[in-house]
């Protein structure tokens, strides 16, 4: 049974529309993302199901009750936000105490809660204190706290870990995924980060240009990207998308040729997909491998490269002038502007449409 | 080399300095000096040690003068503080209307006393006055405002509140955006009623503004002085007389000008006692709140 269900939200700033159409239906104890880039509309819809946004049209529904004309305080959401909010004259106590307060829980009630999200929190130490006293991951476990003791059906994320410096960013991340466990709610998170989306969510809503995208489970956005933004936007480096037209043949998969030439044979079914030029080739890093000049699909320089460590990141131009992120082993000894040959792995590549509609290999997922 | 650096860092304050000696320092010793001797606007004084400070003590026009200043300054500063709050609290958006109001309420802190008290004299004057005219068409006795003794000192506050509701409330306004707005969402979310969340985050955000204009206005108005003086020349017989007033009087009148600046003395350290008293009152506690 979905806990939250949106059904064809829309929503303009003056003339200028933000969100356009917008459905979605989220599980029981479902933890959700909401990925994209700035000004895709993530933060708004996110805002919308608070409360803290009006809609213009369309409904938000909660265990099966419509929420969207009710105020923030009677949706039985709670929300972290981004800079913590955290009252500033108040105690750790009476910060998470003051939602429970207002909708008049017994005060035993409210120090058992509150002792109780300090406990699982470890801030039992803090509880006294003021949050200029405390350092930003406390704050942050409080903002998460001041959630906990309200006991939501929803918890809304917005960034929540994008204050935090790189180690505690990792470590909070740890923590998000061992709370979801206890809590019988489920979470909605905005971020523009894909690797915390990937770590944490069932799901992944990627949204782009005032629509969702694509919605699916992590490694499914990762492999069947709907689109050329999807595909683009997931993963890094990002994918590479290389012009191709359609080659004639007869077997049941496609078989396309680059502009520089070269064919790769891909998995993708030839039924459904648009006849004559304008495909795009899809190449994740790792589908591309170097060779000796003339012993791979086509040959290409050497512009540039990253190393990792474990691997070195080869940016590779092929013939036509088409640039190509390929991968080696870290210790590569490849240098700028080397002649190399890559290997394509037609297996594994994606094609778009010329509409950007992705079409991906049937065996492979 | 370092004494120089120094001495030319100092040529850059001096003009600063000079001015300020002449014009603050120098007149505060002055003034200081001039308390204990007998002297008018004529010639030079003579030293009669603390003898002024023993008269004012035992000067009944003094004294009045004095309850009437704190009268006057507790009727206007609490009434003050709150308005300019609530005005600043209806006012703090960013609507076009918003901003019109705000340039309109702020724009009687631009007039000048005179004109001031040339406004409430029509408007407080019992027999042609708006006041007065609005009275009777409500069908009661018009009230003598300028000369009841009772009614002098709340219209002198009534003036004053009006003249000075423009620097309070753009201070409220200034503290209000500074506010962080997610802090008001949290509070949405947290279910807080508007009482509520005014009482506990706003005014709280407050405090330090609240203070400050607290603390401006009590300094501003025990000095008050050109309202009282235009509108009822301190009248009747001394009802709406305040220090600075009487001040003005013995120096400029009576030409007493030791006696005046014994009363300037004695004026100039209760308002730092009550600044001081304001100021450790609310002072402390203060550590512990700050950034978020």
């Amino acid at each position: 049974m979905a806990t939250l269900e949106l059904s064809n939200i829309r929503k303009a700033y003056g003339g200028t529309p933000v969100l356009d159409d917008v459905s979605l239906s989220v599980a029981e104890r479902e933890f959700i993302a909401f990925l994209g880039p700035s000004g895709s509309g993530k933060s708004t819809l996110l805002r919308i199901i608070a409360g803290l946004e009006t809609l213009d049209a369309g409904e938000v529904r909660l265990g099966g009750e419509r929420i969207d004309p009710l105020p923030p305080g009677r949706r039985g959401v709670a929300m972290v936000f981004q800079h913590y909010a955290l009252y500033p004259h108040m105690s750790v106590r009476e910060n998470m105490a003051f939602g429970l307060r207002n909708a008049r829980v017994p005060r035993e009630e409210i120090e058992a809660r509150v002792a109780e999200a300090a406990r699982v929190l470890e801030i039992e130490a803090q509880l006294d204190k003021k949050p200029a006293q405390m350092s930003g991951g406390q704050r942050q476990r409080v903002a998460i706290g001041r959630a906990i003791v309200k006991q939501p059906r929803l918890f809304l994320l917005d960034e929540p870990l994008s204050n935090l410096d790189a180690a505690l960013r990792m470590r909070t991340r740890v923590e998000l995924a061992q709370l979801r466990q206890r809590v019988d709610a489920a979470f909605i998170m905005v971020t523009h980060d894909q690797a915390e989306a990937m770590t944490l969510a069932d799901r992944i809503v990627v949204m782009n240009d005032r629509r969702i995208q694509q919605v699916g489970a992590p490694m499914e956005i990762y492999s069947r990207p709907a689109n050329t933004f999807v595909a683009r936007f997931v993963g890094s480096p990002a994918m590479t998308l290389a012009p191709a037209a359609l080659s004639d043949g007869e077997g049941p998969f496609a078989r396309v040729r680059l502009a520089s030439g070269a064919e790769v044979e891909t998995r993708v079914p030839r039924a459904g997909l648009p006849a004559g030029d304008g495909l795009l080739l899809g190449l994740r890093p790792e589908m591309v491998s170097v060779t000796a000049p003339g012993a791979g699909t086509a040959d290409a320089e050497v512009m540039l490269l990253e190393r990792l460590g474990e691997r070195t990141l080869v940016y590779a131009r092929l013939a036509g002038g088409q640039d190509v992120t390929a991968e080696d082993k870290g210790d590569s000894p490849l240098r700028t502007g080397d002649r190399i040959g890559l290997r394509l792995d037609g297996a594994a590549a994606h094609l778009f449409g010329p509409d950007g509609a992705g079409h991906h290999a049937e065996a492979a997922r | 080399m370092n004494g120089a650096r120094d001495w030319r860092g100092l040529l850059f304050v001096a003009p600063f300095m000079l001015l300020y000696a002449l014009i603050l320092v120098f007149p505060l010793f002055r003034g200081l000096w001039l308390s204990l001797n007998r002297v008018d606007l004529f010639g030079d004084g003579r030293f009669v040690g603390a003898a002024n400070y023993v008269r004012l003590a035992n000067d009944p026009i003094f004294s009045t003068a004095l309850l009437n200043t704190f009268k006057v300054t507790l009727m206007i500063v609490p009434v003050l503080t709150v308005l300019a709050l609530l005005l600043a609290l209806a006012l703090n958006n960013a609507g076009r209307g918003a901003a019109l109001l705000r340039g309109i309420f702020f724009s009687s802190a631009v007039l000048s006393v005179t004109i001031v008290t040339l406004i409430w004299r029509f408007v407080l004057a019992p027999d042609a006055g708006l006041l007065g005219e609005a009275w009777k068409a409500a069908g009661w006795q018009p009230l003598a405002f300028l000369s009841d003794p009772h009614l002098v000192l709340p219209a002198l506050a009534i003036t004053t509140i009006w003249w000075s509701l423009g620097l309070p409330m753009l201070l409220f306004l200034a503290g209000l955006q500074q506010i962080p707005h997610d802090m008001y969402e949290a509070a949405a979310l947290d279910n807080a009623s508007r009482w509520t969340t005014f009482r506990r985050i706003t005014v709280p955000a407050l405090r330090r503004t609240i203070v400050l204009v607290v603390m401006l206005q009590t300094a501003a108005q025990l000095q008050l002085f050109g309202q009282s003086q235009l509108l009822t020349a301190g009248g009747p017989s001394g009802a709406s007389r305040t220090a600075v007033l009487f001040l003005f009087e013995t120096a400029f009148g009576r030409w007493e000008l030791g006696y005046a600046s014994a009363a300037a003395e004695m004026l100039f350290l209760l308002i730092l006692a009550v600044t001081l008293a304001q100021y450790w009152a609310t002072g402390r506690g203060r550590e512990a709140s700050g950034a978020r």
